[in-house]
C-alpha cells in the first residue's frame, strides 16, 4: 500500500512536470500536444532514435542509481557531476595513453573511470566519517575541484588538435562503441555502456536486498548509533557508501565521455550529475526505478532536439520538466496532502496527513 | 609588484563584490536555519531579469536603466526564491533537493525565456555601470589608488548593504529573532516569535541578494545574460562557510577567493605570476572550503538547526 502511494505520487510529479512544460509551451505561442508529440516521436521515432534515447539514458541510469544508492544509505551524494569529471577524464587519460589490443585496453578504461569516481567519493566519505563535515557541502566543493582539475589538466596534457578546449578523440581501442551495437541500431550512440549500467542496476539492488553489507549500509543510513551499539562498524560503512556511490557516477563518467561521445570538453558540469538527482527521487530511490525513471529522462533529452527542429520550442523545455520534477519530489508532502483530500476526504487526511508527513521526512530524512 | 597590485585590483573587486552580495544573502536565510543551495539559481534570476529589463529600457532611459535592472533583479529573486521557502518551510521538503530543483529551473527556465525571446539566448545590453573615481578619496597615498579609483557604484552599495546587514542581525530585534530561529526554533517560538515568518522573510532576502548579484555581473564585468553564472552561487556558499557564518568574516572570504580568481584569470598574461599554476589558484577556495570544514568539525559556528525542517511537536 505505501509502495503504491509513493508510486502514485511520483507519476503525480511527472503528471506535474509536463504540465509546467505544457503550460510554458502555450506562453510561447506552441500546442503543447503538438510539441509532446514531436518530443515522444524524436526520442522512439525508428531504431536509431532508440539507440539514442538508451545511450542518453545510460549515464543518467548510473548517476541516478549513485545517489540513490547513497541515499539509501543516508547519504546525500550531491557530488555525481564531479564524480562523473574524474572517471571521464581518468577514462580519457588511460585511454589515450596506453596502446593496447581494444580487448584489454577497455576494461582498463573502464576500471580507471570507476577508480577514480571512487576517489572522488572517498574523501567526502572520508571527512564525513572522521569529522563529520557535512557530504553535501564536501560533495559541492569536490564537484568544483574537479572541474577546475579537468580544465586544467585536459589542455596541458591531452589538448585536441584543433581546440584548445577539448582533448584528442580517442580511438576505436578506448571507446565503449561498437560496431555491431552501432549497426543494430542505425549509427545510434548507443554503446556498451548501457550493458555495463543494467549490469550495475542489478549489482546493486543484489547488495542492497540480498547481502549483510547491504543490510549493514542501510542500518548505518537509518541510524548512525543505534547500528554502531548493534556493532555495525558505522565509519566505515560511511566511507564505503560514498566510494561506491563515486564509482558508480566515475563508470558514468567512462559511458558519457568515451561511449556517447569521444573526447572531453573543458568548462562544462555535466547536467548528468544533478539530473541524477531527479532520476533517483522518481525512481523512489529503488535501483530497478532508477532504470526506469533514467529512460523517461533520456526520452525526454533525447527527443528535444527533434521537437525543436519541428516546431521553434526551446530545448531547454525538457530541463525545465525534469527540473519541475525534482521540485513536486521534494514537495511530495503538498502531492500527498491533496492525495489524501481526494480519495479520503476532508476529515480524515488531517490525521493521515500527519502520519504521511512521518512517512516522508523518514523517506528523504535519511538523506540529512 | 606594486604596478599589479593596482591593475589586478579594480578587477579583484569587480569580482568579489557579487559573490559578497550572494553570501550575505546566504548568511540570512542559513541563520534563519534554512540552507540554501539554490544561491547559483537565484543568481541566475537576477542576472537574466536585469539583463532583460535593461535591454528593454535602455532605449528610453539609457542612463536610469541600470538601476531599474538592479532592482528588478532584487524583485525576480525574492519572487522566485518563494518557490524554495514554501516548500522549505511549508511542506517539509528536504532543503537540499529544493535548493537543487531551483538551480536546476532557474538555469533552464531562463535560458528557454531568452531562446523565445531573443532566438540565440543571450541578452546583450549596451550600457552597464561606468567605473568613476572617488573625488577627493581617490587622491589619497595608496589606498586611493587600490579603492577609489575606477570603482562601480554597485560596489558602495553592497558595502553599504554589508554594514546594514551587520547592523540588523546582530543590533536589532528582529536580528535576534532570526538566529534564534536557526539555533533553537522550538525555543523561539516558546518565546512567541512566528519562526514561519521569520524564515519566510530570510529567504526571500537571499532570494532577493543572490538576484542583486547575478545583476551585479552583468552591469559590471558581463554585459550579456548567456544563461549561467559558472558556480559563482556555490563559491558564495563556500565563502559562507570559510567566513564562518559571520557577515565580517564572510568579507574576508570572498575578497580572498575573488583576488585568487582574479590571479587565476590573469596569470596568463602577467609573467610574475605565471609561475602559479592556474589550477592551483581555481581551487584553491574549494581546497581551503574543506580544510576550514575538518578544522571547526568540532567548534563549528554552523546555526545549530539550519537545514532541519520546523517541526512544532518536536523538542
Amino acid at each position: 500500500m505505501k509502495i503504491n502511494q509513493e508510486c502514485a505520487v511520483a507519476l503525480i510529479a511527472v503528471l506535474l512536470g509536463l504540465l509546467a512544460g505544457a503550460l510554458l509551451m502555450v506562453l510561447a505561442g506552441n500546442n503543447p500536444f503538438q510539441g509532446y508529440l514531436y518530443l515522444l516521436q524524436g526520442g522512439l521515432m525508428n531504431a536509431e532514435r532508440i539507440g539514442n534515447t538508451l545511450a542518453t539514458a545510460t549515464p543518467l541510469i548510473l548517476t541516478g542509481l549513485s545517489v540513490a544508492f547513497a541515499f539509501k544509505t543516508g547519504l546525500f551524494n550531491i557530488g555525481a557531476a564531479g564524480q562523473m569529471l574524474i572517471g571521464g577524464l581518468a577514462a580519457t587519460a588511460v585511454g589515450l595513453t596506453l596502446d593496447l589490443p581494444k580487448l584489454i585496453l577497455l576494461p582498463l578504461v573502464v576500471l580507471a573511470a570507476t577508480l577514480g569516481g571512487a576517489i572522488w567519493g572517498l574523501v567526502p566519505g572520508f571527512l564525513k566519517a572522521r569529522f563529520n563535515v557535512h557530504e553535501v557541502v564536501a560533495t559541492i566543493m569536490m564537484n568544483w575541484i574537479a572541474y577546475w582539475t579537468v580544465y586544467y589538466i585536459i589542455p596541458g596534457y591531452f589538448k585536441g588538435a584543433y581546440l584548445e578546449t577539448e582533448s584528442r578523440k580517442i580511438l576505436d581501442a578506448a571507446s565503449l562503441k561498437v560496431d555491431w551495437l552501432t549497426n543494430l541500431f542505425n549509427g545510434s550512440y548507443i554503446n556498451l555502456g548501457f550493458f555495463l549500467a543494467i549490469i550495475a542496476v542489478w549489482v546493486i539492488a543484489f547488495l542492497l536486498n540480498r547481502t549483510v553489507s547491504g543490510y549493514e549500509l542501510k542500518a548505518v543510513g537509518f541510524n548512525r548509533h543505534a547500528s554502531e551499539y548493534a556493532g555495525i562498524n558505522a565509519e566505515r560503512n560511511i566511507i564505503l557508501s560514498m566510494m561506491l556511490a563515486g564509482a558508480l557516477a566515475g563508470l558514468g563518467g567512462a559511458v558519457f565521455y568515451v561511449g556517447y561521445a569521444s573526447n572531453m570538453q573543458i568548462g562544462v558540469m555535466p547536467t548528468q550529475g544533478f539530473d541524477g538527482i531527479a532520476v533517483s527521487l522518481l525512481g523512489l530511490n529503488s535501483p530497478w526505478g532508477v532504470l526506469a525513471s533514467a529512460l523517461f529522462f533520456g526520452m525526454l533529452h533525447s527527443g528535444k532536439g527533434f521537437m525543436n527542429a519541428m516546431t521553434r520550442i526551446p530545448p531547454e523545455i525538457a530541463d525545465t520538466i525534469i527540473a519541475t520534477i525534482i521540485y513536486f519530489s521534494a514537495a511530495a508532502v503538498l502531492i500527498e496532502r491533496l492525495w489524501e483530500k481526494v480519495i479520503k476526504g476532508k476529515k480524515e487526511s488531517v490525521n493521515a496527513l500527519e502520519i504521511n508527513q512521518d512517512e516522508t521526512n523518514e523517506r528523504i530524512g535519511g538523506a540529512r | 609588484m606594486w604596478d599589479l597590485m593596482v591593475q589586478v585590483f579594480p578587477y579583484a573587486i569587480a569580482f568579489t563584490v557579487p559573490l559578497l552580495i550572494t553570501a550575505l544573502g546566504g548568511l540570512f536565510s542559513e541563520r534563519s536555519g534554512v540552507v540554501n543551495i539554490g544561491l547559483e539559481g537565484l543568481m541566475v534570476v537576477g542576472f537574466f531579469s536585469s539583463a532583460l529589463a535593461i535591454a528593454e529600457l535602455e532605449v528610453f532611459i539609457p542612463d536610469s536603466a541600470v538601476w531599474v535592472g538592479l532592482l528588478v533583479a532584487l524583485i525576480a529573486g525574492a519572487l522566485f526564491s518563494l518557490l524554495h521557502a514554501f516548500a522549505c518551510i511549508n511542506l517539509n521538503a528536504n532543503q537540499v533537493i529544493s535548493g537543487t530543483a531551483i538551480n536546476m529551473i532557474a538555469g533552464a527556465l531562463t535560458v528557454y525565456l531568452a531562446r523565445n525571446i531573443t532566438g540565440s539566448g543571450n541578452i546583450h545590453i549596451i550600457h552597464g555601470m561606468v567605473r568613476r573615481n572617488i573625488p577627493g578619496l581617490s587622491q589619497l597615498p595608496i589606498l586611493g589608488k587600490l579603492f577609489f579609483t575606477q570603482t562601480y557604484a554597485t560596489t558602495w552599495l553592497v558595502l553599504g548593504i554589508l554594514l546594514v546587514s551587520w547592523f540588523i542581525l546582530y543590533k536589532t530585534a528582529f536580528g535576534l529573532r532570526l538566529r534564534a530561529c536557526g539555533e533553537h526554533p522550538q525555543a523561539a517560538d516558546s518565546a512567541g516569535i512566528n519562526v514561519y515568518r521569520i524564515r519566510y522573510l530570510a529567504v526571500m532576502i537571499s532570494g532577493a541578494f543572490a538576484g542583486l548579484g547575478g545583476a551585479i555581473i552583468l552591469v559590471t564585468y558581463s554585459g550579456e545574460f548567456n544563461g549561467s553564472v559558472a558556480g559563482l552561487g556555490f563559491l558564495a556558499l563556500a565563502a559562507l562557510i570559510f567566513g564562518q557564518w559571520k557577515p565580517l568574516g564572510i568579507l574576508g572570504a570572498t575578497f580572498f577567493f575573488g583576488f585568487a580568481s582574479t590571479i587565476a584569470n590573469v596569470s596568463q598574461v602577467i609573467p610574475a605570476l605565471a609561475k602559479i599554476p592556474g589550477i592551483l589558484l581555481k581551487n584553491f577556495p574549494y581546497l581551503v572550503t574543506l580544510i576550514v570544514l575538518v578544522i571547526f568539525s568540532k567548534s563549528s559556528q554552523a546555526p545549530r538547526a539550519s537545514g532541519e525542517p520546523y517541526d512544532k511537536g518536536k523538542r
